[in-house]
């Protein structure tokens, strides 16, 4: 029940419009059915599969909306949620930033779907969770992990004609592997569309040899360093920028957007002129849905050129007040790179540190985006070229707009989360002190 | 509630521009329903479906939480209503134990069929996964209650009062706070009933009225010529109580040098007003001169130092590995608690977990797998004599009891260790908040809750704060910005020197402590008087980019 093709979501969002009395009417229609199991200590601890279904009707009279969702899909029920949308519009002061519904939209088809991720079983996770129990056992390390799967659908409809439909999957798996002494500890994360870009044995590879790496780490002194970013590091930096794009906030004053005397930084160069950074659903690795939740068409949008803002995001009601198109964001990112592997970053690095993650990030000031948060899971020293030994975490105060001021050399991008993010040379970079965490 | 769905519903990050219009996460009902409360009769009848079911497939225990989690918030900014919602979340979650191993499974069809149907899916993933398992889970014994029920004392349902009340209390703080000298505003009151039927094969039947309110808000002041601008949060805390605690009496209300404090109720206009005031000033404030200072530190802050280097360090599925792959481990290991002498902090320091508080967001008559709460020591006289458990943990620490630490944040969420109450006790010796700035040469005194951060063992932490006060030689002399504080969890609790008294002690606490796989969250309170720590290093925060 809880995944509709576009005909079954399209005859039901028909038949809820078909009730609606006020001046407009929005539905959206979404459903999900995943399971997951969560293992440490080498075993499971927890496991479970839910499944469920909604819709919202947000119903609007003049400027005053309401909105009320359901999970019974009996033709009374539906027409209760109707009803009881409208009764709170009626009781809902009016909203000045209300914007009237947008008609018909043509939208790309998404490659979000992935027949076999559907079809994943219990037993299917058990599988894969003991190709990553296989790893850790056989090195006498201990390993803790999570694997997840879903298959989701939305579906949205308004009286103005708009419908939008899409259909998705996802798998993810991420693993820490310590050892026993609990003085090394390694990590890894991925997550695919695709169930067949997921191998669980050798993601597991990689985080106990992490493990195995970054035992009887060195304390080396807090300062500036040139540190190598692996990709999963840069993006734990960069999605708290990526969230900053946006026009209202810039404008109002109140974001590292802003600018001194009033206006946004767009079209200011804000970071080193090697910085490229775009978004795009379609992009076959790393597939979004193509419409937003009000029934924008989302498409490739350049946010930074060689260095300078491009665009930054516009609600409807934002653009509309600075009169400019709207503009959405779009969690496809796209950090360009060159074509240099991790290693060739380490092989042209004279003295610097690598790592592997950062943890427990946190704005300090969101004037310049000033953030801290520690290393995790393998940090290490390079010099002349090569790992020499591992070193203690570190605590570091630093800003994602000064680490893309201060980028030495880009590599090759790959998936991380739900964007394409290269590991980066960055120099001085700023660690502020060491941890005892392992 | 996620964390992330409120920051998003409420429009207070700057994603929530960039999100469907569309909030679903939760039924959104009208007023008049989220006051029903369904007959704990119809629920036992379907928790004994799945308990059935479940025993039927061979699961050798099961519980079943029938849950209808209702939210309902409102949310304005400046001189606009921008959004009031009334949700309702309502389902079953079964969990079982079958071939000794852990399964789950939710629903929100709550047909017998489709109740016996994921009771059985249950049961299935557990004996599935049961190939994965060392060894089976062992249970810390639980008696079966009967039929028993809990409510959290409250004096006022907020689900009762009109929505017109509680919009007119936002525009009115908005309207304080612009003429004031504010910019922007943005204002939330958001109030939480947990309606929670718990029912096991141990023989209980536990039915639960769990209401939780938090009544805040975020300014911003600008400084148009040089760019710049300041925030100031609001100084309430988020309370197990009802609407009563927007009622604030003169005896809620401590008055200090630097303003108004808050004790158990909380003046939302007033704090409004005397935050645009106070915002204005940390524009104009001195930049912090980093260096070893000794901190002052009040409740509305010292609640989140509290939650990340005590609370979290002593949950015992930190301790054990279970969160290694997300929230971390503990560097307070076994061993530490086992020599019965590890110094955790000063003698001054007496931690408690407490799941009994009243007006604590903590505060239930029985955990999410049917045990009855209470009160316990966590830190005594400084030394770590105890962690917090739940059932499948107690047997590792030589409990014969679970501590009632168990919850799950909605009913399609499985339950674990979540944190109880974790608070500092206050000093048994007389001391006022004036005394103890009075004994400081220099120092800061900080107000407030703001940026934090600590590693995934809980050693090394920094922390920020609302308003900063320099203290010289004994006296407030101005404020200070740019300031956030690093240290070690057993350095900085070990020079804590002084905590004042009883009359001064006041809960802070969190709606959305997260943790687990997936991510839940959960509502936790702490508690302490103001307390000093000596010679703490103070980093300045200050940059500049472009």
């Amino acid at each position: 029940m809880a995944i509709l093709s576009k005909e079954e979501a399209q005859a039901i969002l028909k038949k809820v419009l078909s009730y609606s009395k006020a001046d407009s009417c929005e539905l959206s229609l979404s459903g999900s059915d995943g399971g997951n199991i969560r293992y440490a200590r080498n075993a499971v601890s927890t496991a479970g599969q839910i499944s469920v279904m909604d819709l919202a009707v947000s119903a609007t009279f003049g400027k005053k909306t309401g909105v009320a969702t359901i999970n019974e899909f009996d033709d009374a029920s539906l027409q209760k949620v109707v009803k009881r949308a409208e009764e709170l519009a009626m009781l809902a002061p009016e909203n000045p930033e209300f914007m009237p519904l947008l008609g018909p939209q043509t939208f790309q088809e998404s490659a979000t779907y992935n027949a076999k991720t559907a079809a994943i079983t219990p037993d299917t996770r058990a599988e894969m969770v003991g190709k990553s129990l296989q790893v850790s056992k056989a090195a006498n390390l201990e390993a803790a992990g999570f694997l997840e799967n879903s298959t989701r659908f939305n579906a949205i409809m308004n009286s103005k004609g708009l419908f939008a439909y899409n259909k998705g999957t996802d798998v993810s798996f991420s693993v820490t592997v310590r050892n026993q002494a609990g003085t090394g500890s390694g990590y890894i994360e991925q997550g695919f569309n695709d169930l067949d870009k997921m191998d669980t044995l050798t993601l597991s590879k990689i985080a106990a040899s992490k493990a195995t790496g970054s035992a009887g780490a060195k304390a080396i002194e807090p300062g500036k360093y040139t540190v190598i970013l692996e990709p999963l590091a840069a993006s734990d930096m960069l999605g708290n920028m990526f969230r900053g794009f946006d026009a209202r906030s810039a404008d109002e004053g109140r974001s590292f957007m802003s600018k001194k005397g009033g206006g946004t930084r767009l079209g200011e160069q804000l970071f080193s002129e090697n910085v490229n950074i775009y978004s795009d659903p379609m992009n076959p690795e790393i597939p979004s849905s193509t419409w937003t939740g009000d029934g924008l068409p989302v498409k490739r949008t350049q946010w930074v050129k060689n260095g300078v803002v491009k665009n930054l995001a516009y609600s409807r009601y934002w653009a509309g007040q600075k009169g400019v198109e709207p503009l959405p964001f779009n969690r496809s990112i796209v950090l360009e790179g060159g074509t240099q592997s991790l290693e060739d970053l380490i092989k042209s690095t004279e003295k610097g540190i690598l790592v592997t993650r950062f943890w427990y990030i946190r704005s300090v000031d969101p004037q310049t985006l000033l953030l801290t948060g520690l290393t995790r899971d393998g940090t290490f020293y390079i010099e002349n070229g090569e790992i020499k030994f591992p070193v203690k975490n570190f605590r570091f105060n630093e800003s994602p707009v000064i680490m893309l001021n201060n980028v030495e050399a880009l590599g090759k991008p790959v998936r991380t989360g739900s964007g394409m993010i290269p590991p980066m040379k960055i120099r001085d970079f700023t660690f502020t002190s060491l941890s005892d965490a392992v | 509630m996620k964390r992330r769905n409120f920051i998003y519903l409420t429009g207070i990050g700057a994603t929530a521009a960039m999100l469907p219009a569309i909030p679903v996460w939760g039924n959104e009902i009208s007023q008049e329903r989220s006051l029903e409360y369904i007959d704990p009769a119809a629920k036992k009848l379907l928790s004994d479906v799945a308990l059935n079911a479940a025993r039927a497939k061979g699961a050798t225990y099961t519980d079943v939480r029938v849950g209808r989690y209702l939210n309902q918030y409102v949310v304005t900014r400046e001189d606009k209503v921008q959004n009031i919602v009334n949700t309702e979340s309502y389902g079953v979650g079964i969990r079982v134990i079958a071939n000794g191993c852990w399964g789950f499974a939710a629903t929100d069809q709550m047909d017998k069929d489709s109740i016996a149907k994921a009771a059985e899916l249950a049961v299935s993933i557990a004996k599935e996964n049961a190939r994965l398992q060392n060894e089976p889970v062992q249970l810390a014994p639980q008696k079966g209650y009967g039929e028993v029920s809990w409510k959290s004392p409250i004096e006022k349902n907020a689900f009762e009062v009109p929505i017109k009340e509680k919009v007119d209390l936002l525009l009115s703080v908005n309207d304080a706070a612009m003429k004031g000298g504010a910019d922007y505003i943005n204002s939330i009151l958001f109030m939480v009933n947990e309606q929670k039927y718990f029912a096991s094969s141990d023989g209980s039947y536990i039915d639960q009225d769990i209401h939780r309110i938090w009544p805040t808000f975020f300014i911003t002041k600008i400084n148009k010529e040089t760019g710049k601008f300041e925030t100031r949060n609001a100084l309430s805390a988020p309370t197990g109580k009802g609407y009563e605690y927007l009622d604030a009496r003169p005896q809620d209300k401590i008055k200090t040098a630097s303003g108004t404090l808050y004790k158990g109720r909380y003046d939302m206009l007033e704090d409004a007003k005397q935050a645009a005031t106070q915002v204005g000033e940390k524009l104009k404030a001195k930049s912090v001169e980093p260096g070893k200072y000794d901190l002052v530190l009040d409740p509305s802050h010292l609640w989140l130092t509290i939650h990340e280097s005590c609370g979290h360090p002593t949950e015992l599925d930190r301790v054990l590995g279970y969160e290694a792959n997300f929230a971390g481990t503990s560097f307070l290991t076994l061993d530490k608690w086992e020599s019965k002498k590890f110094k955790y902090g000063s003698k001054e320091v007496n931690i408690t977990a407490d799941k009994t508080e009243p007006g604590s967001l903590g505060a239930v008559g029985y955990d999410d797998e049917g045990v009855k709460c209470g009160k316990w020591d966590v830190i005594k006289d400084g030394v770590l004599v105890n962690y917090q458990a739940i059932r499948d943990q107690a047997h590792i620490v030589g409990l014969d009891h679970s501590q009632g630490c168990c919850y799950a944040d909605n009913w399609s969420s499985v339950q674990f260790q979540r944190m109880a109450n974790i608070s500092l006790q206050p000093g048994k010796k007389p001391l006022s908040i004036a005394d103890q700035i009075k004994n400081v040469e220099k120092g800061i005194y900080i107000i407030g809750d703001g940026s934090f951060s600590i590693d995934q063992q809980r050693y090394n932490f920094q922390f920020g704060g609302q308003l900063f006060y320099e203290i010289k030689g004994g006296k407030i002399v101005g404020m200070l910005k740019d300031v956030a504080y690093q240290a070690n969890t057993q350095e900085f609790w070990n020079s804590c020197s002084a905590v004042c008294d009883q009359s001064d002690y006041r809960l802070g606490g969190s709606f959305f402590d997260g943790k687990g796989q997936p991510m839940q969250s959960s509502a936790v309170s702490h508690g302490s008087a103001t307390a000093r720590f000596n010679g703490v290093n103070v980093i300045n925060t200050a940059r500049k980019i472009g």
